[in-house]
């Protein structure tokens, strides 16, 4: 076959996530330490899809109220704006500051939604033991692991520009509930990605070979 | 670590038992199967690290002492730097967003440059800092939030979006932000776990011989 080899797990060698020492555990594999640093060996992490499950579904709920809610108020003398994700990166896009609203919108949209889609497909190709494409698939969750933290960037954004105009008192930023939960949305998907274990992806080729 | 025949490694990403060989320095293992980086090999990587994590911590503090941006518009101005950022947020009620700002570009960033000094400094001279398993594995642990890389995006977003409304005063933090973020990347490029596991498998093989 095409993916030939033994996964360590097949011969019963655990491989430590912490210091990446490999050491052999028996069948009573409950509590085993490594050798080496001590830390609790599991084969692959316990509850894992579980658990990234529950957070993504918790993400989905609050991807809602992130797009659509308000993120950002600015008033001041002349005017008055409310500003959604999506509308912040269109105000961006018409003051002319094309590469910078096409930056946020990477990073507030593209992203989160690559995230949650892709963690639900990897999910249920675990679910189903699919075969096809585990070097691709590894890749995305290679991937969604890489880009997850850019999303962060509104939030930071936000914090900034509400607390330096705040300061001053011609006008005013304010942050909108959107904001709440898009950090939540941030923080979810990133524990999520935590909690899914790349090895499942390559376990059901075990039996091919 | 240097008898390459016997030792075996599991890629963190497939699984697959594979035999650990010695590489050049420079080189990088990659996993044949699922192509993860496996480890890879370096000169001076405790040395050149700690030189790193100094000069980073040093500028990370400037970065958080002075202010990053200043406005002005007509007379009327603000400077803030992000600490003052975060408790602002804190005052107008949005504690979560405040926590979450504090958390990822305060807190774990000067926990894993002090936590490197704390592990690199013994371990240049020879020594095992007390605890560095635990340590090892909670600096693996909490490397994902440090975003002082986003943070320095966001503040150059923050920046444009100011423009049109304010005369825009750069602060010393803004460069010191920029130093940190190229520091720390140099810093995740120099680091390598490998060899700071290396030491503690010499000392384990110390104290087994009397």
């Amino acid at each position: 076959m095409k993916y030939h080899g033994n996964t360590a797990a097949s011969l019963g060698f655990c491989s430590c996530h912490v210091c990446g020492l490999v050491s052999r555990i028996g069948a009573g594999t409950a509590g085993a330490r490594c050798p080496r640093c001590a830390t609790r060996l599991h084969m692959r992490k316990p509850h894992g899809v579980e658990q990234c499950w529950a957070l993504l579904i918790a993400a989905y709920i609050l991807y809602l109220p992130a797009n659509l809610m308000t993120i950002m108020e600015t008033s001041s003398l002349i005017s008055y704006r409310k500003d959604t994700i999506l509308s912040g990166v269109v105000h961006l896009w018409q003051n002319g500051s094309m590469g910078i609203a096409v930056i946020v919108f990477i990073a507030s949209i593209v992203v989160p939604l690559f995230k949650l889609l892709a963690l639900t497909w990897l999910l249920i190709s675990v679910r189903k033991r699919s075969t096809r494409r585990p070097v691709e698939r590894t890749r995305l969750y290679r991937l969604i692991e890489l880009v997850g933290r850019w999303s962060m960037l509104d939030i930071y954004v936000v914090t900034l520009l509400a607390a330096l105009v705040q300061m001053q008192s011609l006008a005013t930023v304010k942050a909108g509930p959107g904001a709440i939960a898009f950090g939540g949305v941030v923080v979810l998907t990133m524990f999520a990605a935590m909690r899914f274990d790349p090895r499942l992806i390559w376990d059901p080729l075990r039996k091919e070979s | 670590m240097e008898d390459s025949s016997t030792s075996f490694i599991a890629c963190p990403e497939c699984d697959l038992l594979l035999r650990e060989i010695s590489l050049e320095p420079g080189r990088a293992a990659v996993c044949p199967r699922c192509g993860a980086a496996l480890y890879r090999t370096t000169t001076d990587s405790l040395y050149r690290t700690l030189a790193l994590v100094v000069a980073a911590a040093l500028l990370f503090f400037i970065a958080n002492v002075y202010p990053i941006l200043g406005i002005e518009s007509q007379g009327n101005g603000a400077a803030t730097n992000l600490y003052g950022a975060t408790s602002s947020m804190w005052d107008q009620k949005m504690h979560f967003i405040s926590a979450l700002v504090f958390i990822t570009a305060i807190v774990v960033p000067s926990l894993e440059l002090s936590l490197l000094v704390y592990l690199l400094l013994p371990l240049s001279v020879g020594r095992v800092p007390a605890g560095l398993p635990l340590l090892m594995r909670f600096l693996q642990g909490i490397k994902p939030w440090g975003m002082v890389e986003v943070f320095m995006l966001g503040i150059l977003v923050a920046l444009v979006k100011l423009t049109d409304d304010f005369r825009i005063i750069p602060g010393v933090a803004l460069w010191s932000y920029g130093g940190v973020t190229l520091l720390l990347a140099a810093v995740g490029a120099t680091f390598n776990p490998k060899d700071v596991w290396a030491h503690l498998e010499l000392r384990v093989e110390e104290e087994e011989q009397p």
